[in-house]
């Protein structure tokens, strides 16, 4: 896909991801601009609602970035934000999305390279999959 | 003043929402002497042309039931809606998209392919399927449109209430009737039942345990079925947490988990989400430190059909609306 650069929505954590990505803006760490960051108290705040309203709305992928298993400020947010992710993971493939533009990260508030990383990866990855264009399928369009 | 007018009309529906309108028994008597049936196709001998004369808001409620599927069912929405004052979206599948917005995973071409063609108990060797148009004999035979996508009612036409259920329950049919011919009209857009979860009203409540944990999910043919507990604490799913209650928890008292068919309170917008939402927060929860995340997709892997059982009456209403090609 020439030339498509990927929109992404990045929801993080207010006490790891976001930190994470905050460092790595004060660090000065290069990294791809293709994501807009929206900061949620924990990941288990990210109703999957959320992340159907970010493909809605245009994203052609979703980040969920968490605390490390273990190290929740809410001691278990993130084992739900896990099972969530990947029951909504099997929602998507039925509903004809692919899963992989859906992606879970443990990402600690030290470790802004790995943020830096993983947007690059997910980016490519999506480039791979080219853009997602939600919006032509609600119409009654005689496509069949 | 003459009594009001009453049109009742169906599109994608399995029939079930007229026949709930019979559940009434001898209250129907009651409505019948109140208000004018000026249109109801499966009981009274009235025709398109019928309403087609008639005069913008000549009619004062129409409850139509069924999502909306062919160009034929969007045509009588429309027609309806201009000439009624109230229209009621009577049923799930008007309401939701209901069991036939489940041909939202598929688009035409599979239906039309496995209905005329590959279904075992269909013989059609040269594989003839339905078209729009076909001429014979110089006749031109025209069929409505089939659409890719079924819609809900109010994605095709503005709506003023809702009815929920499949089919809605007899007492909240006649509150709804008592409610219009009184003129006690809530907020346009309301759905006319109780907005409280299932769960709150559920005999199987207090069976409930405070802290719920599924170590294993069950498919309700796989186990006998304690009749008293919450079929969650068994393993079942049942959408009693995200669906609304006023249904006299048909499904529950005949030992069948809740599939949904009330559709959410007004507080959710995608059921279907909900119900990932709360259920992924269950499974395991007992061990979830312990889990790893290979055991903790297996566990997830139980679930037969996610999408089919979370947006099993909701699939159109939901926010993708349809499987995307
Ligand atoms: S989950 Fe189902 S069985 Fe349990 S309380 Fe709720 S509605 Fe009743
Ligand atoms: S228990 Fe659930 S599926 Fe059954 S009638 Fe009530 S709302 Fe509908
Ligand atoms: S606070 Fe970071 S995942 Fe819960």
């Amino acid at each position: 896909m020439e030339g498509f650069e990927p929109k992404i929505v990045a929801f993080c954590c207010k006490w790891c991801s976001y930190a994470a990505a905050d460092l790595a803006g004060t660090s000065r760490l290069k990294i791809k601009p293709n994501f807009v960051v929206i900061r949620t108290m924990c990941s288990s705040r990210v109703d999957p609602e959320f992340i159907l309203q970010a493909f809605l709305n245009g994203a052609d992928g979703v980040l969920v970035a968490g605390c490390h298993p273990g190290d929740c400020h809410y001691v278990n947010g993130n084992y739900k934000t896990l099972r969530r992710v990947m029951l909504l993971k099997k929602v998507l493939e039925q509903l004809g999305i692919d899963p992989r533009r859906l992606r879970l990260e443990w990402i600690a508030a030290s470790e802004s390279r790995k943020f830096v990383v993983t947007i690059r990866k997910f980016v490519d990855e999506l480039k791979q999959l080219g853009p997602l264009r939600l919006e032509a399928g609600d119409d009654n369009g005689s496509n069949g | 003043m003459g009594k009001p007018k009453f049109a009742f009309y169906w599109c994608a529906s399995c029939g079930g929402c007229e026949e709930t309108v019979l559940d009434l028994n001898e209250k129907i008597l009651e409505v019948v002497d109140k208000v004018d049936i000026v249109f109801w196709p499966v009981a009274l001998d009235f025709k398109r042309k019928d309403i087609e004369v008639m005069k913008e808001g000549e009619i004062d409620v129409a409850f139509i039931n069924g999502a909306i599927r062919t160009s034929e069912q969007e045509e009588m929405a429309k027609l309806l809606r201009e000439k009624a004052k109230l229209v009621v979206a009577f049923g799930a599948c008007a309401q939701l998209g209901g069991i036939p917005g489940l041909a939202n995973f598929w688009v035409r071409s599979d239906i039309f392919d496995r209905i005329y063609k590959k279904v075992p108990t269909v013989a059609n060797p040269e594989g003839v399927v339905p078209q729009q148009v076909v001429e014979m004999d110089g006749y031109k035979l025209t069929l409505p449109e089939f659409y890719d996508t079924v819609k809900t009612l109010d994605q095709t036409i503005p709506v003023d209430y809702y009815l929920p259920g499949c089919p809605p329950p007899p007492d909240l049919i006649m509150n709804a009737i008592e409610t219009i011919l009184k003129g006690e009209l809530p907020e346009k857009g309301t759905v006319l039942a109780p907005d409280k979860a299932l769960c709150d009203t559920c005999p199987r409540n207090e069976t409930k345990p405070e802290k719920l944990s599924i170590k294993d999910i069950k498919r309700p043919h796989e186990v006998i079925i304690d009749p008293e507990k919450c079929f969650l604490a068994q393993g079942i799913i049942c959408l009693g947490p995200v669906t609304r209650s006023g249904c006299g928890e048909r499904c529950i008292n005949a030992n069948m988990p809740c599939r949904g068919c009330m559709g959410p309170t007004s507080e959710v917008r995608d059921q279907g989400a909900k119900a990932v939402s709360f259920i992924a927060s269950i499974l395991g929860v007992e061990d979830e430190e312990k889990l790893s995340e290979e055991e903790v997709q297996k566990l997830i892997d139980k679930i037969v059909d996610p999408a089919g059982t979370f947006y099993r009456f909701s699939l159109p209403a939901s926010l993708l609306r349809r499987r995307r090609k």
